[in-house]
């Protein structure tokens, strides 16, 4: 599966105007994702994201996670071990995986998202009769 | 703990390096192998924190996505919170191929010393979104104290 962790840049257009400094640093969530027979299962860690926050979504057989993080410390910082910045990973599928019946799930920061296969990827054992 | 005077940092930077290689090349072998095998103790920092405060409290965020809330343990100790928990693995999967395994899980431990006086009695974790926020209230004598200004005169 290629897969790409930062946003391609957008073509450029003939009159381009300066642009207000936008949020561009994004941080690659680490991910699992392994293989069955039924289908594919992406797990990824989004630690600091709300549901609305998140962006999953399939365009052109390219799956793209997208999240906002929201720090819930209150006060003022005295140490910062790390940064919460978006998260932000693509990948491409397979042509088997089934794009409409793909389904996730947002628990304790965790995404997990489960990609069926289309029912002719699937092998199928064709019982022999004999006459 | 690291603090606002980076003088102090890089000492304790440089006593840590020291340290670390005293026991590394020590006759008894490299015993900095050895803590990284013990269950619930590791040679890495787990999980991350962010402190915070404001006139009343001491915040401390942790990084710690997908940990089981209920193998959560938060306790504070004489200036030093202790942070336990668990992050359970892949349940039972039996994969036909792993194309990404990036996923760390585990028991881990950690402590972290506090930087003022704390009330241990004034301590409240929460669990959200993959973040734990431990709330600590600071104790009387570490609050900031107004003082009226007489005008004499």
């Amino acid at each position: 599966m290629p897969e790409k962790t930062v946003p391609s840049v957008q073509a450029e257009t003939p009159a381009r105007r300066e642009e207000t400094r936008a949020q561009e640093r994004y941080i690659t969530p680490p991910v699992d994702i392994f293989e069955t027979k039924d289908g594919l299962t992406v797990i990824a860690d989004f630690p600091g994201v709300e549901q609305h926050a998140l962006d999953v979504r399939v365009v052109d057989g390219v799956l793209t996670l997208q999240g906002k993080t929201t720090h819930i410390a209150p006060g003022t910082p005295i140490v910062q071990e790390y940064e919460l910045l978006n998260f932000y990973r693509q990948f491409e599928l397979p042509e088997a995986v089934d794009a409409d019946r793909i389904s996730a799930e947002l628990k304790h920061g965790i995404l997990a998202l489960h990609l069926p296969k289309k029912e002719k990827a699937k092998p199928r054992q064709i019982a022999v009769k004999v006459s | 703990m690291p603090t606002t005077n980076p003088w102090v940092d890089l000492d304790a930077l440089r006593h840590e390096i020291d340290r670390t290689f005293q026991t590394f090349w020590s006759d008894r072998g490299p015993q900095h192998w050895r803590v990284a095998f013990l269950p619930g103790q590791g040679a890495r920092q787990y999980p991350l924190v962010n402190l915070s405060e404001d006139e009343g409290n001491l915040y401390v965020e942790a990084l710690a996505p997908g940990v089981d809330p209920q193998s959560l343990e938060v306790s504070v100790l004489q200036g030093t919170l202790t942070i336990k928990g668990e992050k359970p693995g892949l349940a039972q999967v039996t994969a036909d191929a792993y194309h990404r395994n990036e996923r760390a899980a585990g028991r881990f431990t950690r402590t972290i010393e506090l930087p003022v006086q704390v009330d241990a009695g004034k301590v409240q974790a929460d669990y959200r979104n993959g973040l734990l926020l431990v709330t600590i209230a600071k104790s009387d004598a570490a609050k900031p104290k107004q003082i009226q200004v007489n005008v004499v005169g």
